[in-house]
C-alpha cells in the first residue's frame, strides 16, 4: 500500500515536472524569439537613428567649419581688394583694419601682417612683436606663396601658440607679397568643441599628415596617421561622411567614429565616441527589457508551478475517487455474482431438500400406520426422522436467506421513522438477559422519515445489533446507535466496544457465508443480507474496526428512497436454472 | 397400504405436476395415503393431456419444468378448466413469479420444501373454496 502511494507520488512528481517543463518550453520559446526579434529590431533602428543623427551633426559642423574658413578667407580677400597693399603697408591702416575685422567677426582675427617674397613681415598689426619677423623658412609661408588664397594648418610658429593663418597673395612693386591674418585658435577650436555628445563623444580636426588641428578632448589616438587610414577604409556615406568603428587598444575600448573631409580635403573633421557611451540608452532599454522579460518568465514559472501543483492535486483526487468508485463497482459486481450463484444454489437445493423431507415424511406416515409398532427401535427411527425434518427446515432457512440476499423481496415500501424502528429493535433485547450489555442511543431529533421497507430496515438493524450482542455477550460492553442526517441522506451508526474485527477479515465481512461464529451459530448471511438491502435502497454500508477497540457500521440511506433492485437484481427469474 | 379415511365422501381428484420424478413419487404416495386421488404428470404436456381426460378438483404445479414454464401451464389450465384450483409448489420463488402466479389465478403459492401438513391444509382449503 505504501509502495503504491510512493509510486503514485513519484508518478505525480514526474508528471508535474514533465508538464511544467513542456509549458515552460512552449511559453518561453515564443517569448524568447519575440523578445530577441524585438530587441534586434530595436538595436538596428536605434543604431540607424544614432548614426543618422551623428551623420547630420558631423555634416552640419563640417559645413559650419568650412563656412567659417571661407568667410575668414573672404574677409581677407575683401580687405586686400578694397585697400590694396600700398595702403596696408602702413601699419596704422593695417591696425585700423584689424580692429574693424575684429569688430565684425568677434575677435576671430588675432593679427594682420604683410610679408614680402623674401619672407620678411614688412607690416604687422597685432598683439605680438612680430614686425620684421622672418618667415622664409616656414613651411606655411612657402605654401602660401604658391597659392593665391591659402589657409594653413595649425602650427605654433614664432609666438609659440597654436594658430593658423589665412593669406591672400598679391603683387606689390613687382614682388609677391602675402596679406596674412592669424585666426584665433580658441575661436576656431570652440567651433569643433561644440560638437559634444554624451560623456565621451567629441570632435577634432586632423590634417592629412595626422596632426591635430584642434585640441582633442584627450589624446585618444596615439597613432593618428594610421587612424586616418582606418577612417579612409571605412564605409563612406552619400554625403561623404566616413562611418566605422575602431578599437582603442590602449584603453581597451571600442570606438565609433564619423569623419568628414574639410577644407578641400586637407583636413578631416572626426567625431568619435566610445561605443558603450553611444549605446548607453540602448543598453538601459535592454536592461529594462531584460528585467521585464526575466520577471515575466519568473511569473510564468511560478504560475505554472502553482497551477500545475493544483491541477496535479485535483488529478490525484480524481484518481482517488475513481479508484474508490472502481472498488465499489468491483464490490457491487462481486456481490451481484455471488448473489446470482447463491440464488442458483438455493433453487437447486430446494428440490432435493423437498424430496428428502417428503421421503422422511413418508417414512413417518408409514411408521404411524402402526405396522412397525412392534419394532424395538421405533423411537430411534422417529427421532431420526424428526432430525431429518429439522435439518430440512434448516436448509430451507438457509436457502431463503440466500434468496433474500440475492433478490428483490416483496416488502412493502412506506415512510419509515428510523428512530422508531431502532427503538423497536432495541426493545427486542430483554434487559435482564443481556444485563452485561448497555445500549446507548444518540438519535437525531427531527430526523426526516425515509421511504423504504420497514421489515428490511428491521432486518438490517437486527442483524447488526445481534452481531454486536453476540460478540459482547461474554465480556459485556456498550452498543451505541446514533442517527444523523443532511440534506440528502440519513446516517445510522451502530458501534460496539467489543473485540473488533481483524484487518484480514474486514474486507470479507459482507461476503455471503463469511462467518467467524462457530458452526451452527451463524450462517454468514446476516451482513450479506444487510449489504444487499442497503444497496438495493440506493444506500451504502461501511464497516470500520480495530481489534480490541470495537466495530462501527455506518449506513447511509438516501432521503428520497430509491429502489434499485430492478437495476441491480442479481438474479432475473428467467435465468434461474431448473 | 390403505387409504386413510378423509372428511369428504368422494375423493378429491388431484393432478400433481412436477418434473422431479422422485418428488412426484413420494408426494403421490403420501397424498394418496391422505385420501387424495392423485394423478401424476412429469411435464407440462403430460399435465395438459391428463386434464383433457379428467376434470380434476385441484392441481399442484411446479414452475420450472423442462418443456414448459409452469406459469404457461397455469394459463392453459385456467383456459381449459377454470373450476380447477391450482396450487403452485415451487423451489423457485421470486417476487415476480409469486405475483404472476396469483395474477393468473393460482389459489396459493407454496415454496419447496413445504410442510406436508400445510400442503394438505391448503389442498382442502382450495377444494372447499371451489365448492362454495
Amino acid at each position: 500500500m505504501n509502495q503504491d502511494k510512493q509510486a503514485r507520488r513519484e508518478i505525480s512528481i514526474s508528471f508535474t515536472r514533465h508538464i511544467v517543463l513542456v509549458v515552460i518550453i512552449v511559453s518561453f520559446t515564443p517569448m524568447i524569439v519575440v523578445s530577441g526579434i524585438i530587441l534586434d529590431q530595436y538595436y538596428t533602428s536605434y543604431r540607424e537613428k544614432l548614426y543618422a543623427h551623428l551623420n547630420e551633426m558631423v555634416h552640419k559642423h563640417t559645413q559650419n567649419i568650412d563656412g567659417f574658413l571661407t568667410e575668414r578667407l573672404n574677409d581677407i580677400k575683401f580687405l586686400s581688394q578694397t585697400c590694396g597693399d600700398d595702403q596696408l603697408i602702413n601699419e596704422s591702416v593695417l591696425y585700423e583694419k584689424l580692429v574693424l575685422l575684429q569688430r565684425n567677426s568677434g575677435n576671430v582675427f588675432e593679427d594682420l601682417g604683410i610679408i614680402n617674397e623674401a619672407g620678411i613681415q614688412i607690416a604687422y598689426a597685432g598683439p605680438y612683436k612680430l614686425e620684421q619677423a622672418f618667415y622664409a623658412e616656414e613651411e606655411w609661408f612657402q605654401e602660401a606663396l604658391q597659392h593665391q588664397y591659402y589657409i594653413s594648418d595649425v602650427f605654433l610658429g614664432l609666438r609659440s601658440r597654436p594658430h593658423f593663418i589665412v593669406s591672400v597673395r598679391n603683387v606689390y612693386q613687382n614682388e609677391r607679397v602675402l596679406l596674412r591674418a592669424t585666426i584665433n585658435f580658441e575661436a576656431f577650436n570652440a567651433l569643433v568643441e561644440n560638437l559634444r555628445i554624451g560623456a565621451t563623444g567629441f570632435a577634432f580636426i586632423v590634417n592629412q599628415k595626422g596632426k591635430y588641428q584642434t585640441r582633442p578632448h584627450y589624446d585618444l589616438i596615439q597613432n593618428a596617421p594610421s587612424y586616418l587610414q582606418v577612417i579612409k577604409k571605412a564605409e563612406q556615406k552619400e554625403n561623404g561622411v566616413y562611418v566605422g568603428t575602431v578599437s582603442d587598444v590602449f584603453r581597451n575600448k571600442d570606438l565609433i567614429f564619423l569623419a568628414a573631409p574639410l577644407k578641400n580635403e586637407d583636413w578631416m573633421l572626426v567625431f568619435q565616441q566610445e561605443r558603450e557611451d553611444a549605446y548607453e540608452d540602448l543598453k538601459r532599454t535592454q536592461i529594462i527589457a531584460g528585467i521585464i522579460i526575466f520577471v515575466g518568465a519568473l511569473m510564468i514559472v511560478l504560475m505554472n508551478l502553482f497551477f500545475f501543483h493544483k491541477a496535479v492535486g485535483r488529478i490525484a483526487e480524481a484518481d482517488k475517487a475513481k479508484e474508490m468508485m472502481n472498488r465499489q463497482v468491483i464490490e457491487t459486481g462481486k456481490m451481484a455474482s455471488v448473489g446470482r450463484l447463491a440464488a442458483g444454489i438455493a433453487h437447486e437445493i430446494n428440490n432435493p431438500v423437498a424430496i428428502m423431507v417428503e421421503e422422511a415424511g413418508w417414512i413417518d406416515d408409514l411408521l404411524n400406520d402402526g405396522d412397525f409398532d412392534e419394532c424395538k427401535n421405533l423411537d430411534e427411527l422417529k427421532n431420526s426422522l424428526k432430525q431429518i425434518n429439522t435439518q430440512g427446515k434448516r436448509c430451507k432457512d438457509i436457502t431463503h436467506k440466500l434468496l433474500s440476499f440475492a433478490r428483490k423481496t416483496g416488502s412493502k415500501l412506506e415512510q419509515i421513522q428510523i428512530n422508531d424502528t431502532i427503538e423497536e429493535v432495541i426493545g427486542l433485547f430483554d434487559k435482564s438477559t443481556y444485563s452485561r450489555i448497555s445500549f446507548e442511543l444518540n438519535l437525531a431529533e427531527e430526523l426526516p422519515p425515509i421511504y423504504g421497507s420497514r421489515t428490511e430496515l428491521q432486518q438490517v438493524l437486527l442483524n447488526l445489533v445481534n452481531n454486536a450482542v453476540y460478540f459482547l455477550e461474554k465480556e459485556g460492553g456498550t452498543i451505541r446507535i446514533a442517527t444523523n442526517f443532511d440534506n440528502d441522506n440519513v446516517f445510522i451508526v451502530v458501534e460496539d466496544n467489543g473485540p473488533g474485527i481483524p484487518k484480514s477479515n474486514l474486507e470479507r465481512v459482507f461476503d455471503p457465508f463469511f462467518t467467524t461464529k462457530p458452526v451452527g451459530k451463524g450462517s454468514g448471511l446476516g451482513l450479506a443480507i444487510c449489504y444487499g438491502i442497503i444497496k438495493r435502497r440506493g444506500g451504502e454500508i461501511t464497516v470500520s474496526s480495530a481489534v480490541d477497540a470495537g466495530t462501527s457500521f455506518e449506513i447511509r440511506l438516501p432521503l428520497g428512497g430509491q429502489d434499485q433492485s430492478s437495476d441491480n437484481r442479481p438474479l432475473p427469474p428467467e435465468s434461474i436454472p431448473a | 397400504m390403505e387409504d386413510r379415511p378423509t372428511g369428504s365422501p368422494q375423493k378429491i381428484k388431484l393432478l400433481l405436476v412436477d418434473d422431479e420424478k422422485d418428488f412426484v413419487e413420494v408426494l403421490t404416495k403420501r397424498l394418496k395415503s391422505r385420501g387424495f386421488d392423485v394423478t401424476a404428470a412429469y411435464c407440462g404436456a403430460e399435465a395438459i393431456q391428463a386434464l383433457r381426460k379428467v376434470d380434476f378438483d385441484v392441481a399442484i404445479l411446479d414452475l420450472k419444468m423442462e418443456d414448459m414454464n409452469g406459469l404457461e401451464v397455469l394459463k392453459i389450465f385456467k383456459k381449459m378448466y377454470s373450476d380447477m384450483q391450482v396450487i403452485i409448489l415451487s423451489g423457485h420463488e421470486t417476487e415476480q413469479t409469486v405475483r404472476e402466479g396469483m395474477e393468473y389465478g393460482a389459489f396459493e403459492y407454496l415454496s419447496k420444501p413445504c410442510e406436508f401438513e400445510a400442503l394438505v391444509r391448503t389442498l382442502h382449503d382450495a377444494t372447499s373454496a371451489a365448492n362454495t
